[in-house]
């Protein structure tokens, strides 16, 4: 019988770190105020009482040599798991995450196997530097693994196969999911497959591609469809890199209209990838020209109604969908 | 006003002895600084043939600061070596056939064509492969550190870098990193006064690169890297410092870069008496009247070391020729690892 507890997406994320690090001696955190303070957002509570400072790291203001030691300490074989307090300061790891650790097993052979947690997203008035959802810039890059969990079991799961992975992962934690989301998530471990994406809801009229704190904006939207009877299907990615573009194609093929949907912003966003593929791959199947529903390209802004502006919102979204369902 | 302790020249064989190196210790040195250059010098060759693609890279100058530091080394510690530390490689026991093969991106170097010149690494001989942003490697080099100190093992890291790279945030955040949390780690800067064109005055406005130890909470060094013994003894103090738990070192090797940047520069703009005044304390040429005045190398054996590296590089070309380029097809191959793949001797 799986015991299961309810628990918040950002309890999930917590328990998830903490039965990993109890099972390997090899997993360690590293990273600004995880250890007394638990981390900004309280991830690693309670870590450092359990397994000491030396598998619970406070590291000085160094995202260089916060990204760049996680990647030493994997060669030397342990399994680093670093926070950026928020992900917008990864900006400062970038050249570890990327022309070191992404390129090291294909030049050198040796695997990286790190985890760089990223708490992103906005919906809180973050501002341009506590919102951003940098997980395209990073898609872009061979070598690297993006994780977006959307619910308290795969950020439970998915956390778990990230740590697992020989290779560099950037796990993307949205914020506005921490608290407000909460869901049943089995106590033991368990790991959910990297690449292999989630139906959130099954529908027949029109496909939503998604992934992160989306998934409940689509799934709004989709109970507004509803009441005019349009079945909305909504496909959680789960991972954008890599991305299940099987259940991407299937998804569309079933529903003939797609509507892909993200945070971050739509010049170059991952939807873009997506949209292409399924143009590539589907266009026989469709019924409607594939549409994309993304943040504007800017920076994201501070006050509440220009951020309300910035991220797509459930009329927005609901809107979108008539358009495709009228098509 | 430098602030770095200058170290001792190495005067006589018993202070030699006292360092911890025996007759066969030295001549095991100077055969390394010799295939080093060598290596370097076989290789410029190659690449004028137009058997080496891309560019071409050598650490004239540097091979004393190179074989010094990593015949310090203990097999169980970790190095970062960049483009100017072949005789890191060498001493650790890389052969010279498979340098060539990776110069000439065949399938035996030990980037196996992925990267090329001295950007490889052989894992089994505990280093890590160098990315082109130099001080990169100085975040990783605290890392094995930190790994080194997370487990309670005596084992050291050593990472190098140049004059240049002190001027980026990396070496700052590895130098802060490692003196806060007083890891086992032995930084060296290659000072061979020349950033590409920059001189060091442009690069950093203390006298020494070294002196900045102080504000990292540990101790620094200025050795004359033409100086293969100075840099030794300099080198096995630190490391040992740092295993027995001393904390890091920060040890800068003056040389001169005594080629161009790249085998593309004729280095106009480094003024013609520094080179004549810097040739004159070539590492190889000043370790062998060393070894001759105080450790009776006689003509009978530098005849059969010349001869003996000869054959060695004749027959590693060779060789490096013999070694087949990689397939097309594996162009996508090893982008991810797989978790066999971590059956590697860094993760035993």
């Amino acid at each position: 019988v799986t015991v299961v507890a309810q628990l918040t997406y950002l309890q999930a994320i917590s328990d998830g770190l903490r039965l990993e690090m109890r099972r390997d001696k090899r997993v360690y955190v590293i990273g600004e105020d995880v250890g007394v303070y638990g981390g900004a957002f309280k991830v690693t509570l309670g870590f450092q009482e359990e397994f000491g400072p030396w598998r619970v790291i406070d590291a000085p203001l160094s995202e260089a040599a916060i990204v760049g030691s996680c990647t030493g300490a994997a060669l030397m074989g342990l399994r680093p798991v670093a926070e950026m307090q928020f992900a917008d300061f990864v900006s400062c790891g970038w050249d570890q995450l990327v022309t070191v650790a992404a390129k090291q097993f294909y030049r050198a052979g040796t695997p990286v196997p790190i985890v760089v947690r990223l708490p992103s997203g906005g919906g809180f008035s973050g501002g341009p530097f506590h919102s951003q959802n940098p997980e395209t810039s990073f898609a872009h890059i061979p070598g690297l693994k993006c994780v977006c969990p959307a619910t308290p079991e795969d950020a439970k799961g998915l956390l778990a196969s990230a740590i697992e992975d020989p290779n560099p992962v950037l796990y993307f934690e949205h914020k506005h999911l921490y608290r407000r989301i909460k869901a049943d998530v089995p106590e033991e471990r368990f790991t959910v497959p990297i690449g292999k994406a989630r139906t959130h809801r099954e529908g027949e009229d029109i496909s939503v591609i998604t992934w992160g704190a989306m998934v409940y904006t689509a799934d709004e939207a989709a109970d507004e469809l509803a009441k005019d009877d349009v079945s909305v299907e909504i496909v959680d990615l789960r991972s954008v890199l890599p991305w299940d573009k099987a259940a991407v194609l299937a998804s569309a093929r079933k529903t003939s209209k797609v509507l892909v949907l993200h945070e971050d912003t739509r010049t170059g966003g991952f939807g873009a990838e997506i949209a292409a593929t399924i143009a590539e791959e589907a266009f026989e199947s469709l019924d409607a020209p594939v549409k994309r529903i993304a943040a504007p390209d800017a920076p994201v802004p501070y006050s509440p109604p220009l951020e309300k502006a910035y991220i797509p919102q459930v009329d927005t979204v609901a809107a979108g969908l008539r358009e495709l369902a009228t098509y | 006003m430098a602030i770095a302790r200058e170290a001792e020249p190495v005067g006589s064989l018993t202070e030699v002895r006292e360092a911890g190196l025996d007759r066969e210790d030295l001549l095991t040195i100077y055969r390394n600084m010799l295939i080093t250059r060598g290596v370097e010098e076989r290789g410029h060759i190659l690449y004028k043939q137009g058997k080496i693609p891309g560019s071409f890279y050598t650490g004239r100058g540097n091979e004393g600061a190179a074989v010094g530091v990593a015949i310090a080394m203990r097999p169980e510690d970790i190095g970062t070596p960049l483009h100017r530390d072949m005789g890191v490689h060498i001493t650790r026991g890389l052969e010279p056939w498979r340098i060539f093969a990776n110069y000439m991106g065949r399938v035996d170097g030990p980037a196996r064509g992925r990267d090329g010149n001295v950007h490889m690494a052989d894992a089994r001989l505990g280093l890590i492969s160098m990315v082109s942003h130099l001080p990169a490697m100085l975040p990783v080099a605290v890392g094995a550190a930190l790994a080194f100190r997370i487990r309670e093992e005596k084992r050291v890291a050593v990472g190098w870098f140049g004059e240049g790279s002190a001027a980026r945030g990396d070496a700052h955040e590895s130098m802060n990193l490692a003196g806060v949390r007083h890891l086992p780690i032995v930084f060296i800067c290659d000072n061979n006064q020349w950033a590409y064109s920059t001189p060091t005055y442009l690069e950093f406005p203390t006298e020494h690169v070294a002196d900045r130890a102080e504000s990292y909470g540990f101790e620094g060094v200025v050795v004359d890297g033409t100086d293969v013994l100075a840099v030794y003894r300099e080198a096995k103090r630190a490391i040992e410092k740092a295993r027995a738990g001393g904390g890091p070192t920060l040890i800068e090797c003056l040389t001169l870069r005594m080629e161009g940047h790249a085998v593309h520069d004729d280095a106009f703009y480094v003024p013609r008496d520094m080179f004549e005044e810097w040739a004159k304390s070539d590492p190889i040429e000043r370790f062998r009247t060393w070894l001759r005045e105080h450790a009776d190398l006689s003509d009978e054996e530098e005849d059969e070391l010349a001869s003996e590296i000869k054959k060695l590089l004749n027959d590693a070309i060779k060789r490096a020729e013999e070694s087949p380029l990689p397939d097309p097809a594996t162009v996508t191959d090893g982008v991810f690892a797989s978790p066999e793949d971590l059956d590697t001797p860094h993760h035993r």
